[in-house]
């Protein structure tokens, strides 16, 4: 078999995994061994690898030094949760309308679409930042989904298009024929065979409003009732001092919940993902 | 393509339309406004003040700024290795994450961290990392006897830049090894098989049908990362805030220090202007020289 390793093969294949894998979670480690170590002991040089006291005492008084961290954990899934949403909601018709129908202006305006990637939440903040003001949406919410899902829409359109475009047309003919709406062919003929490909797209969708919440966060909200995770993180950075044993323990725990719900989808996410292609 | 569908819907672009208006709409308004706002502020001297027109001045200013053109050269200089680099490590990790294995599922899922916490959490690792008197980098390090003393990684100029562009490496790899792998996993394996039955060693068919065939999807990421490296704030914001002396200040980091930080908005949608030309630019460039390429050997 053409996909069998000799030993030596595998030998060297698992040593170059491991060296991938620790500069993959070397962080993870440094900010757990962080978390273990009681404050006093963090700024003591040389460095040590291992410590009599150790303890999990950061993990317990985190929610005392920080009241609000549940909330701020909650305020993450929730905003990107949020932004999914509406991100679906724009991107689905759109990807739709790209995949199936020919129409004047369809590769300028994909492109077009496509050139939003270029402009940077960052690049936008002055002008943005009114337009939160004028609206009366700074500080809620708001200021962090409406702006976040913006920038989310013009990949998940073409990660969603390339997806729909290898349904079969045959399935919507026959729906036509037996005279359905082009409606009713979009949401029971279409959305139910493009479930995988709606899937990955959400999955995508989410972990980029997940993962980028920290620049609106900073500049639009100054509320802490609606901040996420990594903006409220910082609040364990005192006038005094840092309480970075319990940043870290904390950064950790708030991640937990999405990270473990991701580490369950990833066989769906990857085969949805090589379902669809992403050709082109 | 379409033909046997009734022509009404072949031939309207009605619904399309229709379709695609929500999006448009939407991102008329948080991006495309925007953008002319930005345009439009940019030849003005705007402030928390106020705002009058001044023309040219800030693009002048800039055009005559030898530290904003050092600040180009270093972001397309940022640019260019991490993406090189992302784009290296994301074929090797794909091509492990591909591997027919006993551990294959595991690995697939611990090296997805990176890509789906918050950029900011993983940064404050990193930050951890790099810190001389009690990160581990520089402990490892004294321990192996490589350094006599602490080492700051964050705290000299090259060092800074480097740290910054494995961190930012970092952050990226993960998700262009998951789209490296899917597209892997497309190509038909009947073509391994032929290579195979024909006596080619591995790396030649690595070299002579895995490349080729995932080519068009290199090709886009790397664009798409190249953007975003280009406008990745965050990671340097959070180590270094462009430190020291700027040595890791690239434009997006200028533009925000300029605009939000010190309320210049004026001369700050100047710099958000020159990013966004620079931008459009380089990819028009990337798209031409691929065209040339694509004439010249013929391969799609």
């Amino acid at each position: 078999m053409m996909n069998r390793y000799s030993l030596l093969e595998k030998i060297g294949l698992y040593i170059v995994i491991a060296i991938f894998l620790t500069f993959v979670l070397l962080p993870f480690f440094e900010m757990f061994m962080t978390s273990l170590k009681p404050l006093n002991h963090l700024r003591s040089a040389p460095y040590k690898f291992w410590d009599d006291s150790f303890s999990f005492e950061a993990y317990r008084h985190m929610w005392v030094t920080v009241p609000k961290l549940g909330r701020y954990i909650f305020n993450s899934v929730f905003i990107a949760g949020a932004v999914t949403l509406l991100a679906m909601i724009f991107i689905i018709p759109a990807a739709y309308a790209f995949a199936r129908f020919e129409f004047r202006g369809k590769a300028t305006t994909l492109s077009l679409f496509l050139a939003v990637n270029m402009f940077a939440g960052a690049v936008l903040l002055i002008p943005l930042y009114r337009v939160l003001r004028i609206l009366h949406l700074l500080n809620t919410y708001y200021a962090m989904i409406i702006p976040g899902a913006a920038f989310l829409v013009p990949m998940g359109i073409w990660l969603l298009k390339s997806y729909l475009e290898k349904i079969p047309k045959e399935l919507e003919e026959a729906a036509y024929v037996d005279g359905a709406s082009k409606f009713y062919t979009l949401r029971r003929v279409m959305l139910p065979l493009a479930g995988p490909g709606l899937m990955v797209v959400g999955v995508s969708v989410f972990i980029g409003a997940y993962a980028q919440q920290y620049l609106f966060a900073i500049t639009f909200n100054q509320n802490s009732d609606y901040m996420p995770l990594p903006a409220g993180v910082f609040e364990f950075i005192g006038y005094q001092s840092v309480v970075w044993n319990e940043m870290m323990a904390a950064s950790l725990v708030g991640v937990l919940p999405v990270m473990l719900i991701f580490l369950f989808m990833q066989r769906f996410l990857i085969a949805g993902l090589t379902a669809g292609a992403i050709k082109e | 393509m379409g033909k046997s569908l009734p022509k009404a819907l072949s031939s309207k672009s009605t619904f399309a339309w229709l379709l695609i208006a929500p999006a448009a709409a939407y991102l008329g308004m948080i991006v495309l406004w925007p953008l002319i706002e930005t345009v439009r502020l940019s030849f003005t001297d705007a402030n928390i003040g106020g705002e009058s027109y001044v023309g040219t001045y800030n693009y002048e200013k800039l055009y005559h700024s030898s530290k904003f053109a050092k600040t180009i050269g270093r972001t397309f200089y940022w640019m260019f290795i991490s993406v090189t680099l992302k784009l290296v490590l994301g074929l090797i990790g794909a091509t492990l994450l591909n591997a027919k294995i006993p551990g294959r599922a595991a690995f697939r899922v611990l090296v997805m961290p990176p890509w789906i916490i918050p950029i900011a959490i993983g940064c404050l690792g990193w930050l951890w990392l790099y810190n001389g008197q009690f990160g581990l980098l520089s402990g490892a390090l004294q321990w192996l006897g490589v350094i006599n003393g602490p080492f700051e990684f964050l705290a000299y100029k090259q060092s800074a830049f480097y740290s910054a562009i494995v961190t930012d490496v970092w952050v990226g790899t993960p998700m262009i090894s998951i789209f490296f792998l899917a597209a892997l996993q497309g190509v038909s394996t009947d073509l391994y098989e032929a290579a195979y039955v024909d006596g080619a060693s591995r790396w030649y068919r690595f070299r002579r049908i895995t490349l080729p065939q995932i080519f068009p999807v290199i090709i886009s990421m790397a664009l798409l990362s190249a953007i975003w490296t280009f406008n990745s704030f965050e990671i340097v914001w959070i180590l270094t805030e462009g430190g020291p002396r700027n040595a890791t200040t690239t434009l997006i980091i200028d533009t925000y220090k300029t605009a939000i930080a010190s309320f210049k908005f004026g001369p700050g949608a100047a710099r958000a202007v020159v990013i966004v030309v620079l931008l459009s630019l380089f990819a028009i460039a990337y798209m031409a020289v691929l065209k040339k390429l694509e004439k010249r050997f013929g391969s799609k």
